[in-house]
């Protein structure tokens, strides 16, 4: 057992001599192989990071295509059928194979370990086989779009799916259910791990919050992934062999489904949101040199929203036919969960205030995210009344207000978090000015695309379809627009993340100066992280440290 | 700090020849007991998503069966009580072997182990050619969910020398979703068993070469658990599916 770690700061070697480590988990092992059958869970986020990129780039191909058909009010790029097909790919791709496992699979996957001190998740081969799971999906589903794609919208909706459709349900419904294990295993494995390995002294309230974050939404995917499975299963048997029990005309009831499928897709938007907060804390915290104000209760907040979670699943249904007192508890429920999301917000900002905040990469997608969220979050308020979401529901504004929240919160976050981890996952950083302006052009890219779908929403130009009344082209076309430029604010990092793979400075073991036990580590880490096991005597983001120090000194002393 | 941990970076693994280290032993646990912590509080999670993956079909059953309750009433007493009794004491023979084995491992009792492995295998199987012969009886009564399903024996019991009231047509026709729902709930339950009877061919053999008479008996206190879980599932589908609002021909 080592020395506790702690004057961290203080021993800080110069960023300008440092050098890369001669060992380290990249070169320990060479080959393909060593990668595809490793345990290490810091090979297996990144082999988690390439896939995801992978997926997040068809996905977006899809989202321009659709934009694209949108540019003018008629249909003329692709067929109604062909548009269907577009956005369903586009929504099963974006959501579970890529902002499902987005920052808990890479980043937490390989960050989780570490902040808390251990060596590696607690089942390395179970991690491995998320990673494999996660790979046979995506190819099920790429498999479904090769062999003529599938239309049902990525919610599967019954009876559309079972029994309207002729495309290839079955295939992407397998893909799903797969992907699905995949994300238990991740789950499980972060729960496992962060209850029994974490290193002597790190007790539950001095862990990082993004560890308290990944927490909160492993347990959402443990309880909640295992009902979208059996859920799929049913429609998948409905389709096979017609048993009914989706099916009114043998009694069945096609309710049923969605409240099956929301009990888990609901709590999947918080698998989303969740880890995507603790990238945010970490960010603000290290950007504004202090510790979370109120870390408990953030760290709190994000169990209370995974407990929330669970219980507002109708809705999604306001519309479909639940009684009105059933409706009547489900908004009041929805209003509830927006007050821990509340305190995440109110909190970061009490971080910043009196901060000494320095606007690095990462800095600014983390203000990103609290502009987007917060406007994704109060529109979700809007949607949560029940007069309200009556005129709203099913229009654009629905599709403004998730995408607010999943790309203006959680790929703003996921991009933040990548950017701030980039120098120790690679020991590498990244070009500092270029991803600066990546980060501006992204918000505006953002901004512009789907600012004006909350006013087409508003005067009631439905979502799905792929042709619209003239009078609302010039917003359309600013919000195609828009995703043009949001393309390009995303193929940026791309381009300069893959050159400062070989160009960029090196790093250096802490180049944030940052309190958490991952950088005081080499970077890129060893393949065991630590040689030996750290002792912890100290809370997370321990910024003050000296400041206490001096103080305790002069009580002494005096 | 960093800086003294890249000067021992040399002394790498010099901390693992202190004490001796097991073959089963993992290099990323600190001790053999975090290790086995970790492995059992893995295996009640998995078996909280388990259960999470039956609650889907559990609500769907109690939703439909209150909806549809003359229909699954009558369908009900369609089921082979004495078999499913018999697979009701099977199940609970075998989860007691398994049971005994768990304790054969911890007293370090190799052949015990092997011998109550291969029992508990052989009551699963014996379980399961049972429910096979419980399903082939479903298809020759047309009970089977699909084209070839027939409400004829609800709406005219009188014919097939059944006592029971006959039902109206469309309320026979909801009969199709409570054997829907029983093929489906035994269905996943039987899979879980051939999972199961697989796993322990896997451990018997190992067993047998000894690797769990040595104190190590974390694989097998594991499976135990689910095995027993599989057991439970049982013990909660024979009254929901064949017992409840039984009512015996007079």
């Amino acid at each position: 057992m080592s020395a506790p770690i702690s004057n961290t700061i203080v021993n800080l070697p110069d960023q300008s001599t440092a050098t890369i480590p001669k060992r380290n988990y990249i070169n320990n092992e060479h080959g393909l192989l060593s990668w595809l059958l490793t345990g290490d869970h810091k090979r297996i986020a990144m082999l988690y990071l390439i896939s995801i990129t992978f997926f997040f780039f068809i996905g977006g191909a899809f989202a321009g295509l659709i934009r694209l058909e949108l540019l003018t009010p008629q249909p003329d790029l692709v067929s109604s059928d062909t548009y269907n097909k577009f956005f369903t790919m586009h929504g099963i791709i974006m959501i579970f194979l890529f902002l499902v496992p987005s920052v808990p699979a890479t980043l937490g996957n390989f960050f989780i370990p570490i902040m808390i001190g251990a060596k590696d998740l607690a089942f390395p081969k179970i991690n491995l086989l998320s990673w494999y799971l996660y790979m046979i999906g995506g190819t099920l589903t790429l498999t479904a779009l090769v062999l003529g794609g599938v239309d049902t919208g990525w919610t599967f909706t019954t009876p559309l799916s079972t029994h309207y459709l002729n495309t290839h349900v079955i295939t992407a419904a397998t893909a799903i259910f797969i992907a699905g294990f995949s994300s238990i295993f991740t789950g499980l494995n972060f729960i496992v791990t962060i209850h029994r390995m974490r290193a002597p002294g790190m007790t539950w309230f001095r862990m990082p919050l993004f560890c308290w974050s990944n927490y909160a939404a492993s347990v959402l995917m443990v309880l909640g992934t295992p009902v979208l499975a059996i859920a799929l299963v049913l429609v998948a048997l409905e389709r096979l062999v017609g048993i009914g029990v989706f099916d009114p005309t043998k009694g069945g009831d096609p309710l049923l489904f969605q409240h099956l499928f929301w009990f888990y897709s609901h709590p999947a938007v918080y698998i989303m949101i969740l880890p995507g907060m603790g990238v945010i804390s970490e960010v603000i915290s290290t950007f504004s040199r202090k510790r979370v104000f109120g870390y408990t209760a953030v760290a709190f907040s994000s169990v209370a929203i995974a407990l929330f979670g669970f219980f507002v699943w109708a809705h999604h249904m306001f519309i479909m036919g639940v009684s009105n007192y059933s409706a009547l508890v489900f908004s009041l429920l929805t209003m509830l969960v927006a007050v821990p999301s509340a305190i995440k917000i109110f909190n970061w900002a009490f971080t910043l205030q009196k901060g000494s905040i320095t606007f690095e990469t990462p800095m600014l997608y983390a203000f990103g995210f609290m502009g987007l969220f917060t406007i994704g979050g109060l529109t979700g308020v809007f949607l949560g009344s029940l007069g309200m979401d009556i005129h709203l529901t099913e229009t654009y504004f629905i599709v403004a207000h998730f995408h607010f929240v999943m790309v203006g919160g959680m790929l703003m976050a996921f991009l933040a978090g990548i950017h701030f981890w980039w120098p120790k996952m690679t020991g590498r950083m990244y070009p500092e000015s270029l991803s600066k302006l990546a980060a501006v052009i992204t918000f505006i890219g953002f901004n512009l695309t789907f600012l004006p779908q909350f006013i087409l929403g508003y005067l009631g130009m439905p979502r799905r379809y792929h042709a619209y009344p003239p009078e609302f082209q010039v917003l359309n076309v600013l919000s195609t627009a828009g995703a043009t430029v949001l393309g390009v604010g995303y193929m940026l990092p791309l381009l300069y993340l893959g050159w400062s793979l070989k160009y960029g400075a090196i790093a250096g073991n802490n180049p944030w100066q940052a309190t958490g036990l991952e950088w005081q580590i080499q970077s890129p880490p060893l393949t065991e992280n630590f040689v030996t096991i750290p002792i912890v005597d100290y809370e997370a983001y321990d910024y003050e440290w000296l400041e206490k120090k001096q103080r305790e000194e002069v009580t002494t002393v005096g | 700090m960093d800086n003294t941990i890249a000067t021992t970076h040399a002394e790498a693994g010099h901390e693992e020849h202190e004490h001796i280290v097991l073959p089963q032993h993992r290099h990323h646990f600190e001790t053999e007991e975090q290790q086995r912590e970790a492995g059992s509080f893995g295996m009640w999670l998995f078996l909280l998503t388990e259960i999470m993956f039956f609650g889907g079909l559990f609500f769907a059953y109690l939703l439909y069966r209150n909806w549809y309750y003359p229909a699954f009433a009558v369908a009900s007493n369609q089921l082979n009580v004495p078999e499913g009794a018999v697979n009701t004491a099977i199940l609970i023979t075998s989860g007691f072997f398994m049971a005994l084995g768990v304790w054969a491992a911890e007293v370090r009792k190799k052949n015990v182990l092997v011998l109550m492995l291969v029992l508990t295998t052989l009551f699963g199987v014996a379980f399961l050619g049972v429910k096979a012969d419980e399903y082939h009886e479903k298809y020759e009564k047309h009970h089977i969910p699909g084209p070839n399903f027939s409400t004829a024996m609800f709406t005219n019991p009188a014919a097939y020398g059944i006592q029971e009231q006959p039902l109206a047509p469309d309320m026979a026709q909801h009969t199709e979703i409570f054997f829907f729902l029983y093929f489906a709930m035994t269905g996943m339950h039987a899979v879980h068993m051939i999972i199961g009877i697989g796993i322990l061919f896997w451990l018997t053999w190992r067993a047998h070469r000894g690797e769990f008479s040595a104190g190590y008996v974390a694989p097998i206190e594991n499976f135990g658990l689910y095995w027993h879980f599989v057991d439970i599932v049982w013990l909660f589908l024979f009254p929901l599916l064949y017992l409840i609002n039984r009512h015996l021909p007079k």
